[in-house]
């Protein structure tokens, strides 16, 4: 259940001066849109998206940004962590079929994994990869056929992935749009998709404590329901339910905190 | 069937959500409530906020739960704010707990709590996690007890329930101190110190090293300290620790508690645990032919 299992690193990529993909040997058995909890003893643990996955290894892409981070940043191929999970909601597979994602800076990570299943699926795949700038930007080669956009047009289309969304979505009619991003990034998102009576499913964050339900830390206003179990991927149509997205989310302590 | 009156107050069931799980804002004790729990104890607060230890704060296998989440909450005046919001659509009683690193915070803290429309004050005195920053648990010590339950009892009108330990070396003994300074009920157990370890990290697993250990394996000691207890003082106890099937809820009413906590069971069999005791309940109910939960209070104690 929550068993914490312990994987070796078997390479560290930089992906850019603030971003680095880990690749852990062994068999995981997640869905695209699930996370596992890393833990490095002394240190801390967190929640992190499946960024890729084959039968015998898996990978996390991170974006420095904590203590904790900074420690996993030190880690090198042969070194160890404590892995649990696969944890939470996935996102929905089709078949055949015209499908976009949009990803916002390190929320490319889960996406990265959908992006090679939808592929495997023979759907074709139109990707929006943004972010503040080029440093920001995650799978520049992996996914060389994503349209790039920076809002500091070092890489790509100068402007918001969702900008491009926006313009292209009616001629492209996608059958659903899956996004992982900033939340005020999937909140438009949400809003285009909606206007255009296109499904889209969004993969969330908050603050997560166990990873499995029982903290309760990671609940949304007003269902309570949990990003770790009910989550973190939902429809745009549960987000509508959730009066806090877009708005706000609780801290470590529990305390509100806006936008 | 399953109603159950504590302290003249009406449970639609017999099942608590205990203190600490799922606990953190209104919206989580509604959804839990929706789950089927006949109450709701809030996980507890302090004046000021807390962030918390580090992760790992809670892991599992089998046979037991342990955490050492580290008290972690946004303080009382956001509780309070909480509970508000819940009252709005919410009737389910509300068991509201406190703790402090003094005897005079528990008296302020409890205060500020019961001024809020919870219909309980639970006071914990026994969690067994922040050692480093409080020393012992109050709950080790009648005297302590008495001194906390005593300045609370001054400063709150509302039922008190005080949450003890079963690592204390007599809890009887705690537990009648609490019932001559004034408390109306008691709770017991709250979790017991442990730890894990991971043997391929060769690293302690909780952040705290230490934790509070929870679920099936703590079961036995529950019954003992409700036992115990029931045969002892007057209040009524509300008897928490390892109830995962409706049967352990059974036996622990059969012990002695008049209302039963349920927390780790959440891990153990999802957020429907409340639901299906609850069922598993009244199966056993209909099979053996009682007719009350009041009538399995004590059952055990012939």
């Amino acid at each position: 259940m929550s068993e914490i299992k312990v994987y070796k690193i078997r390479k560290v990529k930089d992906e850019t001066p603030f971003m680095k993909t880990f690749t852990f040997v062994g068999d995981l058995g997640a869905k695209p849109g699930q996370f596992v909890m890393v833990w490095i003893p002394g240190v801390d643990q967190k929640p992190f998206g499946i960024s890729r996955q084959t039968k015998n290894e898996f990978d996390v892409s991170v974006l420095v940004r904590g203590k904790f981070t900074k420690a996993m940043f030190k880690l090198e191929a042969g070194d160890k962590c404590g892995i649990s999970g696969p944890f939470g909601t996935s996102f929905s597979l089709v078949k055949n079929k015209k499908v976009a994602v949009v990803g916002g800076g390190c929320g490319m990570a889960p996406l990265g994994f959908l992006i090679d299943e939808l592929k495997k699926n023979k759907c074709k795949v139109t990707i929006y990869n943004g972010a503040r700038s080029i440093d920001n930007v995650m799978f520049v080669n992996r996914f060389k056929d994503s349209q790039f956009c920076t809002g500091d047009a070092t890489l790509g289309h100068e402007g918001y992935a969702t900008d491009l969304l926006e313009g292209q979505i009616g001629k492209l009619n996608p059958v659903m749009v899956y996004s992982c991003g900033p939340e005020m990034m999937m909140q438009v998102v949400c809003e285009i998709c909606s206007e255009n009576k296109v499904p889209c499913e969004v993969s969330m964050e908050r603050y997560m404590k166990c990873g499995f339900g029982v903290c309760g830390q990671c609940v949304m206003d007003p269902l309570g329901i949990r990003m770790c179990t009910e989550g973190p991927v939902i429809s745009c149509e549960l987000t509508k339910k959730l009066a806090e997205f877009g708005n706000y989310y609780r801290d470590k302590s529990g305390k509100k905190v806006n936008f | 069937m399953t109603t159950v009156k504590f302290l003249n107050k009406q449970f639609n069931g017999p099942l608590v959500l205990a203190s600490g799980v799922l606990g953190v804002n209104a919206s989580s004790w509604g959804n839990v409530n929706k789950h089927g729990a006949g109450g709701i104890t809030i996980k507890s607060c302090s004046l000021q906020p807390r962030e918390g230890h580090p992760n790992p704060t809670m892991t599992g296998t089998k046979h037991y739960f342990i955490n050492a989440v580290g008290l972690s909450n946004p303080g009382v005046e956001e509780v309070v704010k909480e509970v508000e919001v819940f009252r709005k659509t919410n009737k389910t009683p509300l068991i509201g707990s406190v703790f402090a690193g003094c005897v005079e915070d528990f008296g302020k803290c409890a205060k500020a709590l019961a001024e809020s429309a919870v219909d309980f004050i639970e006071i914990d005195i026994s969690c067994p996690n922040v050692k480093h920053e409080f020393g012992e648990p109050y709950a080790f010590s009648p005297d302590a007890t008495k001194k906390i339950t005593a300045e609370v009892r001054k400063q709150v009108k509302k039922p008190i329930i005080i949450k003890l330990s079963a690592d204390a070396p007599d809890i009887v003994a705690v537990g009648k101190a609490a019932e001559k300074a004034g408390a109306d009920a008691l709770c017991a157990i709250n979790t017991m110190s442990g730890m894990a370890i991971n043997a391929e990290m060769a690293a302690p697993v909780l952040s705290n090293v230490q934790g509070g250990v929870s679920g099936p394996a703590i079961k036995p000691m529950a019954l003992k300290a409700v036992w115990d207890l029931y045969e002892n003082v007057k209040i009524p106890i509300i008897g928490t620790g390892g109830v995962t099937y409706g049967v352990d809820a059974i036996e622990m009413l059969m012990a002695g508690a008049s209302l039963v906590g349920v927390g780790s069971a959440v891990y153990f069999r999802k957020i429907d645990a409340f639901k299906l005791i609850n069922e598993e309940i009244e199966d056993f109910m209909k099979k053996n032919n009682y007719k009350t939960i009041k009538s399995m209070i004590g059952a055990a104690h012939k």
